[in-house]
């Protein structure tokens, strides 16, 4: 404030030897022309507004400048002013500067006083430095900027971590000594902006890394198989609570909403060795399957057979000669009528072979039966 | 000439501005998160301006408006929230002699930052200082430990030695030390990290095999069960009566052998020279 009243001062003297100035009628504003009339600088600013729109010409504002300079490289006399024929349009330059002044302060004053505080955020307000209090949402006023100062903290929003940074892997080393390539994110948000204002230097990394240290941690507590599989979601709840324990030792008003495992897979150069370990359960089940098939096949075939068996033998009890014949001469006329035959009469004659035309096949079977021989 | 002197807009501008010059260094602002102490002639003078006090209440600590003798004293600034210092992917060796690449970072507070002017001059001078001495507490703490304890859940352990250390060492520069992590503490790559890579990869191999063995044999077993299972059914049933059994099975198989089963047709076909004496012949001889 003290820098704008000195401004403002300044100015003022500065054209207070106007001839013409519309506070002509001022009780301590001086003789017209003398130059002096430097106590009507501290009155004059006073009271701007009361100037009639209509007393403003808009060539006021260049003139008053270049009276300026023409002053300023004038050398300073005090009583130069003087000699110099008055400008016309002149009368209102120093009223203008003074609305300029004004309106920069005004502009000040609201931009730096009025804080319109959106739903999700948060004001911290400090005066001089120190902590006055926190603005909620709405539309609210302070003193003007060198006196307060107003962080605004976005509380709602939810910020999120992801680890690793895109490109290259997070390795990290198992409670087996296995490595396993861990790719996660954490969200979070600010649940007491004094604290996120005024105790963490670097809020954002102070996150990252305790959410790497509480990751490794919990990680190095497990087995890789836990940490590919079964365990992730355990993970994922001891990685929060931890980051939240290390965060409130720190004060940092930082809440962590919660910790998601992206991926968790074994390494770029063994992930063969693991996917082989997955086919290989695959082909086992597999074979299984396949055995299993081949059994029912096996069992349902006998079942069949024996109730075949079963059923004729039956059959066979009741009438066993006559059944036993039938099925003979049954067989034998089925089986030779769809053969060549040939009956030879003398036992000792040895069948010229090939017999006959009857046979199609060079090299088919040839069946001695009985006393062929 | 006199009384205008002070009349002239450029003598008053230059007066102004020398005023504004003087307020500015006079008048200082101290924010919350600073702490201020002043230098007279490099000489600390009093104490230092919202210095940091345990469980303090914002807005009743020593910050706001402060006045300080223009030009003469010097206000150096220490900050005073959770500062962070990081000793980065350094090698260590473990007590069984494993090279480990880890970094860590330790969360300190200027707790006194009259000292902390005094021994270390700057913010970054202690900050330096105290990676230095980060890096020494983690050696001779890892040192100590075999590699598997940061494996195990004693790793919280080493961490509060770690920092036990470390504020050993940093109390001379008016530090308190909040937190010591060890956020990596990896195999460095080559060959150690090889190696570990290759152990996992043969380890999965033994694992990928046994898991085949397993499969197979348990499909062997199956398939035993299945053909006991079959024998005991054929047994069962057949062993009514062998001796029907030899026949009608003998009847079956000549209807498969030769061809007559469509549903099992066979290659080839057969030539029979039959005997008169044949059985199935035996009415040709027309005997009763």
């Amino acid at each position: 404030m003290t820098i704008l009243q000195g401004w403002l001062q300044r100015f003022a003297i500065l054209h207070s030897d106007n001839p013409k100035g519309p506070w002509g009628g001022g009780g301590d504003k001086g003789g017209s022309g003398s130059g002096d009339g430097s106590g009507g600088g501290k009155e004059g600013p006073r009271n701007p507004w009361s100037i009639p729109p209509a007393g403003r010409p808009r060539s006021a504002g260049p003139s008053a400048l270049d009276e300026f300079l023409r002053r300023a490289r004038g050398g300073g006399g005090g009583g130069g002013g003087g000699g110099r024929p008055p400008i016309p349009g002149a009368p209102s330059a120093r009223a203008l500067w003074l609305i300029g002044i004004a309106s920069i302060i005004l502009l000040w004053v609201v931009f730096t006083s009025f804080h319109p505080i959106a739903p999700q955020q948060r004001g911290v307000v400090t005066y001089f430095g120190r902590y006055a209090g926190t603005l909620d949402p709405g539309f609210r006023i302070t003193p003007p900027s060198p006196i307060a100062s107003v962080t605004k903290v976005d509380v709602q929003n939810i910020r999120t971590e992801n680890f690793p940074e895109p490109g290259g892997p997070n390795l990290m080393l198992t409670n087996d000594q296995n490595i396993l390539d861990l790719a996660f994110s954490v969200r979070w948000n600010i649940n007491n902006p004094e604290d996120y204002v005024f105790q963490i230097a670097d809020p954002t990394n102070t996150v990252r890394a305790t959410a790497e240290s509480a990751m490794r941690e919990v990680v190095a507590n497990m087995n890789l198989d836990q940490a590919m599989g079964a365990g992730r979601s355990r993970i994922e709840a001891e990685v929060q609570d931890r980051m939240q324990r290390i965060l409130n030792e720190y004060k940092s008003g930082i809440l962590v909403q919660g910790v998601a495992i992206k991926q968790a897979i074994p390494p770029q150069a063994v992930n063969d060795a693991f996917k082989d370990v997955t086919a290989a359960q695959q082909d086992a089940v597999a074979a299984k399957n396949n055995a299993q098939g081949a059994a029912q096949q096996l069992i349902a075939g006998a079942q069949g057979e024996a109730a075949q068996f079963d059923k004729v033998y039956s059959q066979y009890k009741l009438a066993p000669e006559v059944t036993r014949r039938r099925i003979y001469y049954e067989t034998m006329e089925a089986v030779l009528a769809k053969t060549d035959k040939t009956i030879v009469e003398t036992p000792g004659v040895l069948p010229y072979l090939p017999l006959s035309p009857g046979r199609k096949l060079p090299d088919a079977d040839v069946v001695v039966n009985g006393g062929a021989k | 000439m006199n009384g205008s002197f002070f009349r002239n807009p450029i003598t008053i501008g230059i007066i102004s501005l020398l005023v504004l010059i003087l307020l500015a260094s006079t008048f200082v602002i101290v924010p919350e998160t600073k702490q201020a102490v002043i230098l007279r002639f490099e000489q600390p003078v009093g104490q230092p301006i919202n210095a940091y006090k345990p469980n303090e209440q914002f807005g009743h600590t020593g910050a706001g408006l402060i006045a300080r003798v223009p030009f003469i004293d010097r206000v150096v600034w220490v900050d005073k929230r959770v500062l962070d210092a990081e000793y980065e992917n350094q090698q260590v060796l473990s007590s069984d002699q494993l090279p480990l690449i880890v970094d860590a970072y330790a969360r300190f507070r200027v707790v006194d930052p009259l000292r902390m002017v005094v021994t270390a001059r700057s913010e970054t001078g202690v900050t330096e200082a105290l990676v230095q001495l980060l890096g020494t507490s983690i050696r001779n703490e890892l040192g100590n430990q075999p590699f598997k304890t940061l494996l195990t859940p004693e790793r919280d352990k080493v961490m509060e030695n770690i920092q036990t250390r470390l504020q050993k060492l940093a109390t001379q520069y008016g530090v308190e030390i909040v937190d010591v992590r060890i956020k990596h503490a990896d195999l460095p790559e080559g060959s150690p990290l090889e190696s570990a890579l290759n152990r996992m990869k043969t380890q999965r191999k033994q694992q990928a095999l046994t898991i085949r063995a397993e499969g197979k044999k348990e499909a062997q077993i199956i398939q035993a069960d299945a053909e006991a299972q079959a024998a005991s059914i054929y047994a069962t049933s057949f062993n009514q009566d062998p001796d029907f059994y030899d026949f009608y099975r003998s009847m079956q198989s000549y209807r498969r052998t030769f061809g007559v089963d469509s549903a099992n047709p066979t290659a080839g076909s057969t030539s029979i020279i039959l005997s008169p004496d044949n059985a199935y012949l035996k009415q040709f001889q027309g005997k009763r």
